[in-house]
């Protein structure tokens, strides 16, 4: 059984509770490949989505998940509701629970609403990522891939690629790979590497083709274009980010051995990776979408376990 | 336990031997003390264990079931064998591998299921269900299904097994086969059609089935605690 109550971020878990995910997750991938993909197992469960900031893909495959374990699924997002009109995130979640959901699955713009929610709330609570903070299912479906495509992590040399210091893709992922026994290593502009981030443990690089070099698995972040238009500049243009951090079928070729090319999606085309190297049969990212729900599902699956049972 | 058996029991005798009863009465008293000895000792022997099924008996268990199978089922055309995970796969494999032997000619299908999503008793006892491999590589719709398990008790394994299955196909019928049947203890009504060896047992004990493919001996052993 997992060792938490509530999936925060990969941080509170141990390697036993991930390697469990993945052993479940292989038996959901399972489901997923019958002509009947579902299972009764959550009859009794409502799980309610709590989208405060946007997002497609993550939603859908959490939504997905939900109704193939026969969950109860409630969607919501912020831009049509009443957090428009000031209320407060304890208050709109109370609201959701009182009309009888079990689960939260919630993504925030704030570092730490999941935590601070799991402290005032009795429902189950899944991170879909909060702010710059955690963003645990995406590294767990990414290491799950890793492990898919290579047979194992442990040993694995992962590079993560842009812009670290806003992505709660790369700290979960660091966590994540590094409890599983890969070393780690970040690259890309000073600018977009937090400082003392050697202090998890990880290497820093600031030259792409020797990140490469390094690897076998390159996970290209999303350059986040809504931040680079807030006013700060994190680099002079997209062109020149590209032209130093963006990956091309010339590089990838030019590389002395096949790496796994990762990216948690959406892709800029042409900004972090060619479209020939996004198709290419090095990249798993169609992989990484699939094995999302299979992920999903494990976790809401063993999360709901620890809930209490309700008997009339 | 124990020494509420014996508690104040032989002060008893004594004192009864003391008042000098006649010679049949002693007699009597020495023969009820005698029976009193027996039934502890198996008493002690449960407390261990009992072998149901030795190796050398569990072959032949395993080729009766076999012939049995292929009276009803002939060239396996239309069958198929379904081993309920994780530990009934391992008597549905030595029935698959005997099969096989016996009829080199006929194609024996097999598969194997988890229940665990199916169970109904996800949530209760506070336990973690943890799903095993499922692999069906084939459709069941229309098929004479045989879904096998080790140890047949509560009914309640086969009952989610079953409802997992249909999720392949609508099968033609289903059969059960079981390599021990705990009779009278079943919560569903649920019948074996091919049954190793029946049991009758209490709650308290437990039958295991052990392997040697599984790191074990080939053996069928009830437990009492």
């Amino acid at each position: 059984m997992l060792s938490v109550k509530h999936l925060l971020g990969i941080k509170d878990l141990r390697k036993e509770d991930i390697e469990l995910i993945f052993s479940q997750a292989d038996e959901f991938k399972e489901v997923l490949s019958r002509p009947i993909k579902k299972v009764p197992s959550l009859r009794d469960i409502t799980v309610a989505n709590l989208f405060f900031e946007n997002s497609t893909r993550t939603r859908l495959s959490f939504e997905l998940a939900e109704k193939r374990l026969s969950a109860d699924v409630v969607n919501f997002s912020a831009s049509s509701s009443s957090v428009k009109k000031g209320e407060t995130l304890v208050d709109t979640v109370n609201n959701i629970l009182a009309m009888k959901v079990d689960m939260v699955v919630m993504r925030h713009a704030s570092p730490g609403a999941g935590v601070f929610l799991s402290r005032h709330i009795d429902a189950a609570i899944v991170n879909a990522g909060d702010g710059t903070h955690e963003h645990p299912t995406q590294a767990l479906l990414d290491a799950f891939s890793i492990r898919e495509k290579l047979g194992e992590v442990k040993g694995k040399r992962v590079v993560i690629v842009g812009d670290i210091t806003h992505s709660r893709v790369a700290i979960s992922n660091i966590y994540c790979l590094q409890k599983l026994g890969a070393e780690v290593m970040v690259c890309g502009p000073t600018t977009l590497i937090p400082k003392h981030i050697e202090s998890l443990g990880v290497k820093v690089e600031h030259n792409l083709r020797k990140a490469l070099e390094w690897c076998d698995v390159a996970n290209m972040l999303r350059i986040q274009l809504e931040r680079q238009d807030a006013g700060v500049r994190y680099f002079p243009s997209l062109r020149e980010y590209s032209l130093q951090y963006g990956l091309d079928k010339k590089l990838l070729d030019s590389l002395s051995k096949k790496i796994v090319v990762m990216h948690p999606g959406p892709i800029n085309r042409g900004v972090e990776i060619t479209s020939d190297v996004a198709d290419s049969d090095q990249s798993i990212i169609l992989n990484q979408v699939e094995n999302g729900v299979a992920i999903r599902m494990a976790v809401i699956y063993l999360l709901a376990q620890r809930l209490p049972r309700k008997v009339m | 336990m124990k020494s509420g058996i014996f508690e104040g029991r032989t002060e008893r005798v004594k004192a009864r031997l003391a008042l000098g009863l006649d010679p049949t009465e002693k007699m009597k008293l020495i023969k009820t003390n005698f029976i009193f000895l027996l039934r502890l000792i198996t008493f002690a022997a449960s407390m261990r264990q009992i072998t149901l099924i030795d190796s050398k008996l569990l072959g032949l268990v395993i080729n009766r079931l076999c012939h049995q199978l292929i009276e009803n089922h002939d060239d396996f055309n239309q069958s198929v064998i379904i081993g309920l995970q994780p530990r009934g796969v391992l008597f549905a494999e030595c029935i698959v591998e005997k099969l096989r032997a016996i009829q080199p000619k006929s194609e024996v299908k097999y598969g194997v299921i988890d229940p665990t999503f199916y169970r109904d008793d996800f949530r209760i006892h506070g336990k973690p269900l943890i799903a095993h491999h499922t692999d069906i590589p084939f459709s069941l719709e229309g098929k004479r299904v045989i879904l096998v398990d080790d140890v047949l008790y509560t009914g309640r394994t086969i009952r989610s097994g079953m409802e997992g299955m249909l999720e392949y196909g609508r099968p033609a019928s289903v059969e059960l086969m079981v390599l021990i049947d705990r009779r009278f203890s079943r919560e569903l009504p649920v019948q074996p059609d091919y049954v190793g060896k029946s049991v009758d047992s209490y709650d308290n004990q437990k039958v295991k089935v052990m392997w040697k493919k599984d790191g074990g001996e080939d053996k069928v052993l009830l437990l009492t605690n």
